[in-house]
C-alpha cells in the first residue's frame, strides 16, 4: 500500500514540486488560451503571451525562492 | 529540415533525462546491491522493469483515442510543468541557493537505511531489500516513459524519442555494473538544465500548437524557444547566485 502511495506521490511530485510555480504556469496557459479564442485573427498573441509570460514566472520565482533564502539567512544569523 | 530538428532534439531530450533519471535509479539498486546482494537488488529491478512495460503497452493504444489537438495541449502543459520544475531548480542549485544533489550522499543514505531494516527485520531483509530496488525503477522508469511519451505523441517520435531514452539507460546500466558504484561524477544539475530547457521548449510548442498558434519556422521554433530558456535561464542563475547565500535546506 505504501509503494502505491508512494509511486502516486511521486506522480504528482513529478509535475507540482513548488505549488506556487505550477499555478502560474496554469494561470499563463489559461490567459493564453483567453486570448486564443478572443482575438483568433492574431493567434501569435497568444503565442506571445504562452512564451513570455512562462519565461516571467520563471524569473519572478527564482527571485522570490533567493529572496526567501536571504530572510532564512538573516533570521539564522539573528537567532545565533 | 524542421522535421530533423524535431527529431534531434526529441531523442536529446529523452536521452538526457533518462540519463539522469537512470543515474538516480542506478545508486539505489547499487545501495541494494551492497547491503543484501545482487539477487534481491537484480529481482527488484527486473520486477520493476516488467510493471513499466506492462504501464507502456496497457496505455499507449488509449493515447490514439484522444483527439490529436487536446493530446497537444494536454501533453503541452505537463511538458511546462515539468521541465519548469527542473529549470527552476537547476537554477537555484546552479546559483547555490538550495544544495546540489549528491549521489554519493544518496547512496550512504540508502545504504545505512537498508543496513537499519536489515537489523531490525532480518527475516525479510531480502523482501525489503528487493522492494527498495523495485521502487526505485519504477519511480525513476514512470519518469522516463513520461518524457518519452510527451517527447513523441502525435509526432511519430516513439522510435527515436525510445532510442534515446533506451541509450541513456544501456550506457548507465553499463557503467554502473563496471564501476560498481554511484555515477557521482555525471554532471547532474548541468543535464538537468538542459533537459528543463529542452523540455520546456516542447511545452511551449505544443501548448501553443494545442490552442492553434501557428508558429513561425513551424518546428525550428522550438529551436529558437529552447535558445531563449537557456539566455533567461543562465541569466536568472547569474543574478541569483549571491557568494554570502546560504543554501536552503
Amino acid at each position: 500500500m505504501s509503494t502505491v502511495g508512494a509511486v502516486l506521490r511521486e506522480l504528482a511530485g513529478l509535475f507540482v514540486e513548488d505549488g506556487s510555480l505550477a499555478l502560474e504556469i496554469v494561470a499563463v496557459v489559461v490567459l493564453a488560451g483567453i486570448s486564443a479564442a478572443l482575438i483568433p485573427d492574431v493567434p501569435l498573441a497568444a503565442g506571445a503571451i504562452l512564451l513570455f509570460g512562462c519565461l516571467g514566472v520563471l524569473l519572478a520565482n527564482v527571485g522570490c525562492s533567493r529572496a526567501l533564502a536571504r530572510i532564512k539567512q538573516r533570521e539564522a544569523t539573528f537567532k545565533s | 529540415m524542421g522535421s530533423l530538428a524535431h527529431t534531434g532534439s526529441a531523442m536529446t531530450a529523452a536521452f538526457l533525462a533518462s540519463l539522469v533519471e537512470a543515474v538516480e535509479a542506478l545508486t539505489i539498486v547499487l545501495a541494494v546491491a551492497t547491503v543484501r546482494g545482487w539477487r534481491p537488488a537484480g529481482f527488484g529491478a527486473i520486477a520493476g522493469l516488467m510493471l513499466l512495460v506492462l504501464i507502456v503497452v496497457a496505455l499507449g493504444p488509449l493515447l490514439d483515442q484522444v483527439p490529436l489537438h487536446l493530446l497537444q495541449l494536454a501533453i503541452g502543459i505537463l511538458l511546462l510543468l515539468f521541465g519548469m520544475r527542473w529549470l527552476r531548480k537547476a537554477i537555484l542549485r546552479s546559483a547555490g541557493v538550495i544544495p546540489l544533489h549528491d549521489e554519493a550522499m544518496a547512496f550512504a543514505t540508502e545504504t545505512a537505511e537498508l543496513r537499519e531494516k536489515a537489523r531490525r527485520y532480518d527475516a525479510r531483509a531480502d523482501w525489503l531489500a528487493a522492494l527498495a530496488s523495485f521502487k526505485a525503477v519504477l519511480l525513476e522508469g514512470l519518469e522516463v516513459v513520461f518524457i518519452v511519451i510527451a517527447l513523441s505523441t502525435g509526432r511519430g517520435l516513439l522510435v527515436p524519442a525510445s532510442a534515446g531514452a533506451l541509450a541513456a539507460c544501456l550506457l548507465v546500466a553499463g557503467m554502473g555494473f563496471v564501476v560498481r558504484r554511484p555515477l557521482a561524477r555525471v554532471p547532474e544539475n548541468t543535464l538537468k538544465f538542459a533537459v528543463g530547457v529542452m523540455l520546456a521548449a516542447f511545452g511551449i510548442f505544443w501548448t501553443g500548437e494545442g490552442l492553434g498558434v501557428a508558429w513561425p519556422g513551424a518546428d525550428l521554433s522550438i529551436v529558437a524557444f529552447a535558445a531563449l530558456f537557456l539566455a533567461v535561464g543562465r541569466a536568472a542563475a547569474a543574478l541569483a547566485r549571491c557568494p554570502s547565500a546560504e543554501t536552503l535546506p
